[in-house]
């Protein structure tokens, strides 16, 4: 899923600030699951500017309505009417998502309510970890399942870097090094053959270095 | 605006096991407390969301309450110790939002302590009113600095 976390409220207010009609339109996918942009926290956010603009004397009229996907029309139709309502759009979906409604909305003012961080994982309660970069050619299959371009520090390949101290990665020692993950789980499975195979440099062409990307399926066209 | 004959509203929010019996037992036991507090039974600070105290200040309270079992003895085990993490995280908003975070509190008392359930109220009460109403004066948020505990 895309984790994404909240703009401060004194951030947001200053966006804000030169509208009065301001819907906070909520994304019900990623963000809902990464408890940033879901119904829930679009009522929190909301509160919180109303509550900033009766302290600073501001005329904040805030509007709340939380949709089940903003990087899609089907769904982003059902926002139309509250969207022409406001003066202004805060989304609180992921970058995809508040591209998708300025797109489609292009007299309205559209920004972003998170920071979205990146591609990961709920790992325990209250702790989402970064697990794929989208760098557009997997290489999982090599490593066991474990992505050395976004969970080493260095992106190594061709690990490790000798750093590391015990099982912990020497760029940050809070995270475990992804080179001692990938050789205990190639020995699991019986796959440590694999590194001896040298990976030649990635070609980074199909990650964002190439400009933005695009899918296409001829088959699914109409 | 005459702060001096200023009256909190103050909303608590009491655990139907401990705060709420403690505040019936206040009551039974004839112990005064100032009439600011409104009085919400929740069946466990743990049902407490941020979105509760977030809409409890947008109504217009000038402080809110949060009332819970001692450490250890919720009697769903964990609650207390939710809704403490929760009011620490509305205390950041509030204070990003304007609002001083003392207008929001967390205590524990327990069912048989009526007398510690009125000094919480009293002190609570007490706070607010020297923090004034909470939308009287502007603050931004720059001029606000202090960590919260």
């Amino acid at each position: 899923m895309i984790v994404a976390e909240r703009k401060t409220i004194p951030e947001l207010v200053e966006i804000l600030k030169p509208h009065k009609k301001i819907l906070v339109l909520g994304c019900g996918t990623c963000v809902t699951v990464c408890l940033s942009g879901g119904e829930r926290e679009v009522s929190i956010i909301s509160s919180a500017l109303r509550i900033a603009s009766r302290v600073q004397g501001l005329s904040f009229e805030i509007d709340e309505l939380t949709i089940e996907r903003q990087c899609d029309n089907i769904f982003i139709e059902q926002a139309a009417e509250a969207i022409q309502r406001a003066d202004a759009v805060l989304s609180t979906a992921c970058g995809a998502g508040v591209q998708a409604i300025a797109e489609r909305f292009p007299e309205k003012p559209v920004y972003a309510g998170l920071n979205t961080t990146f591609i990961g994982i709920l790992e325990d309660r209250g702790v989402w970890t970064e697990k794929c970069a989208a760098c557009g050619a997997c290489i999982l299959h090599k490593y066991g399942g474990i992505c050395p371009v976004t969970r080493c520090a260095k992106h190594m390949l061709n690990g490790p870097c000798g750093g590391s101290r015990e099982d912990r990665c020497e760029v940050r020692p809070d995270r475990p090094c992804a080179w001692q993950l990938i050789y205990k789980r190639l020995k699991d499975i019986n796959q440590l053959d694999r590194l001896k195979e040298m990976e030649p440099a990635k070609n980074w062409n199909p990650s964002l270095s190439g400009g933005p990307r695009m899918l296409i399926r001829e088959d699914h066209k109409i | 605006m005459n702060t001096n004959n200023f009256e909190p509203k103050i909303v608590a929010f009491c655990c139907h096991y401990c705060a709420y019996a403690a505040a019936d037992l206040a009551g039974s036991g004839r112990l005064q407390y100032p009439p600011n507090i409104r009085i919400v039974r929740s069946p466990c600070t743990g049902r407490l969301e941020i979105d509760f105290f977030m809409k409890a200040f947008e109504a217009g309270a000038d402080g809110v309450l949060v009332a819970g079992c001692e450490e250890g003895s919720c009697h769903f085990k964990e609650g207390n110790y939710l809704a403490k993490r929760r009011v620490n995280t509305t205390r950041q908003l509030l204070l990003e939002a304007g609002l001083e975070p003392e207008r929001l509190r967390m205590v524990n008392v327990s069912a048989a302590s009526s007398q510690k359930f009125v000094e919480y109220v009293r002190d609570m009460v007490e706070t607010v009113t020297k923090l004034g109403p909470a939308y009287s004066k502007k603050i931004t948020p720059k001029e606000q600095t202090g960590a919260i505990k």
